[in-house]
């Protein structure tokens, strides 16, 4: 039987790997957007989960909510990465150094 | 409660959402042309909406079944929020001018009044959905205010690292936020609050709150979530710098303080850890890292640091003096901080073009004696110098922290003011007793003089007839939380 835990834990794993994956990342900026998203859907089945466990529907409403605001952030990443790329030429993670210090 | 009556509560919110979009439809067909008109146009929107403000909207109590509430906490945050954003509105037009390739584009005052809307929000919030919309609506917004210029790498550079590391705390955030809900059982403040004060608390409440104050301490840029501070802070256009450095500030305080008092309340003793050590790290690391500085954009982005940690020593208090405390303080630093942005955007070389460098300061007060005697009154403002006002702020949350039996603290956050104290005083030095630079262009608008102006006098000794009145404003919106 499959129960909460599972799901704490499939979730858990998931936020973790997101972290990571923007922490750990140096070599492409596409893969740091990938990771936000993975660590939104790390959320958004913790949402659910307790939500189907609580017998309560506000989790299910938050995960909604948490998607739209999920696709407009994919938006604005993208946009912000396009202009970033036509300055620069590069979406490399190591070249975003122009200010350091 | 019928739903006139809840609208009528988001009043403030509605005038700027509805503004905003009626604004976004104009600029869409006017282009480049409106945007005199169209910045204008949102200074008045926001206006209205501070107007709104009075009545139901500062003291209705809860709105749509606890979602939101209106009371006088959320309204002096509020007026904070409009006037910072309403000046950053104003400052714009004449920077975008002056710097070649990109001229200001409407789209500009709409996201701050988008960003001002979802600050409110913020600032309202009694329910984690509400403040995670409101902080998503004003974050959105942020990032492309931090890559305004286009053509600039370092604005979109700017724009980039805000994006990812911001992006990354709504996720923290968020990811606490889902546990909280699963371990409460609910996302409203009060009953969050119940289940914090039930007796064998859960592990899941207590890991809850650790990411939902990581996120937080990564929205205020305090240490040790605080490393996109001074990128953004140089990268992003001076305009957009000031507007980061004050609404935002506030509005991510203010949602700090309704967690910490409405949620959490009953949890005061786990959280309060977390503050403390964020109050001491963002104090000494700001203090410490301005040092080196010698871009002025940078250095500011170090004394916000410095600052929210002060910020942050009222809230560990957690008392009602505590919460006046932090407001008080948030009112002098958006004083001081914008009034040392306006002076950072009248540094121009002879072309016009914006200079960054803290040497181009040497010998302000021989070239332009006002111009330097204002950023004197507010960097000596900022080490927290009497009788201007930021000494009262420091003593407001330092009195706050002693009452609430914090020596250690109090006395730790005063010794590491004075270390900050030292760059403060080395721009001042520069400005007075170095040879001058090559002479900054004059061609500064009425509308930045007066308002230099009028926060030098605000920060300056004659802003002590205003301790009264806002002592009892802020002891007011305090003790409407408790």
């Amino acid at each position: 039987m499959i129960g909460l835990t599972h799901y704490l834990v499939v979730a858990a794993i998931l936020f973790a790997l997101g972290v990571v994956g923007i922490i750990a990342n140096r070599k492409n900026l596409i893969v740091m957007l990938m990771a936000i998203e993975l660590i939104l859907l790390a959320v958004n089945l913790n949402f659910v989960a307790f939500s189907s466990y609580l017998n309560d529907l506000v989790g299910q409403v938050f995960a909604m909510f948490v998607l739209t605001v999920a696709a407009g952030e994919a938006a604005i990443g993208l946009a912000i990465l396009v202009i970033y790329f036509r300055g620069r030429g590069t979406i490399s993670v190591d070249d975003v150094n122009r200010m350091k210090g | 409660m019928s739903t006139s009556a809840n609208l009528l509560m988001t009043l403030p919110e509605i005038v700027l959402a509805v503004g905003a979009l009626a604004l976004m439809l104009v600029s869409a067909w006017g282009g480049q042309a409106v945007t005199r008109a169209v910045s204008w146009v949102s200074v008045a929107v926001l206006i209205g909406a501070g107007i709104a403000l009075i009545g139901p909207a500062s003291s209705g109590g809860e709105a749509f079944g606890g979602l939101y509430r209106a009371d006088a906490f959320a309204a002096f945050c509020k007026v904070l929020i409009y006037g910072a954003s309403a000046v950053a509105i104003i400052l714009a037009p004449r920077f975008f001018t002056r710097t070649a390739g990109d001229d200001l584009r409407p789209e500009y005052p709409v996201l701050i009044l988008l960003s001002a809307a979802g600050m409110g929000m913020m600032a309202s919030a009694s329910d984690l959905l509400t403040l995670y919309v409101g902080l998503e609506l004003q974050s959105l917004a942020a990032y492309v205010l931090a890559s305004f210029m286009r053509q600039d790498t370092r604005s979109a550079e700017a724009g980039l690292k805000y994006f990812v590391l911001g992006a990354l705390a709504s996720g923290i955030l968020l990811y606490g936020i889902s546990l909280v809900y699963g371990f409460s059982g609910s996302t409203v403040f009060d009953q969050i609050a119940t289940a914090y004060s039930a007796t064998g608390q859960s592990l899941g409440l207590t890991f809850g709150l650790v990411f939902i104050f990581a996120g937080i301490a990564f929205k205020i840029a305090a240490v040790p979530f605080h490393m996109w501070t001074p990128d953004v802070y140089e990268g992003a256009p001076t305009p957009v710098t000031a507007f980061f450095a004050s609404a935002p500030k506030v509005a991510a305080m203010a949602m700090a303080v309704r967690v910490a008092i409405e949620a959490m309340g009953p949890a005061t003793d786990q959280w309060r850890q977390i503050v403390i050590f964020a109050a001491l790290a963002s104090i000494i690391l700001g203090a410490v890292a301005a040092i080196g500085q010698s871009n002025i954009k940078r250095l500011l982005a170090y004394s916000s640091i410095n600052n929210v940690g002060f910020v942050l020593v009222g809230l560990a208090a957690g008392t009602e003096a505590g919460i006046a405390a932090v407001l008080f303080y948030l009112t002098v630093y958006v004083v001081m901080t914008l009034g040392s942005f306006l002076v950072v955007l009248q540094m121009r070389d002879a072309a016009g073009q914006p200079v960054e460098t803290i040497a181009s300061l040497s010998g302000l007060s021989q070239t332009r004696p006002a111009l330097a005697l204002a950023l004197a009154i507010f960097m000596f403002s900022l080490a927290g110098i009497p009788p201007l006002l930021g000494f009262n702020a420091k003593l407001a949350v330092f009195n706050a922290a002693v009452g609430a039996g914090l020596y250690p603290l109090a006395v730790a956050g005063f010794v590491a003011s004075v270390i900050g104290a030292y760059y403060y005083l080395r721009i001042v030095k520069v400005m007075y007793f170095d040879d001058p630079a090559p002479e900054f262009h004059k061609d500064g608008s009425v509308a930045e003089g007066g308002l230099i102006a009028a926060a030098a006098v605000f920060v300056s000794p004659i802003g002590w007839v205003l301790l009264a009145p806002l002592g009892v404003l802020t002891l007011s919106a305090a003790h409407s939380l408790f």
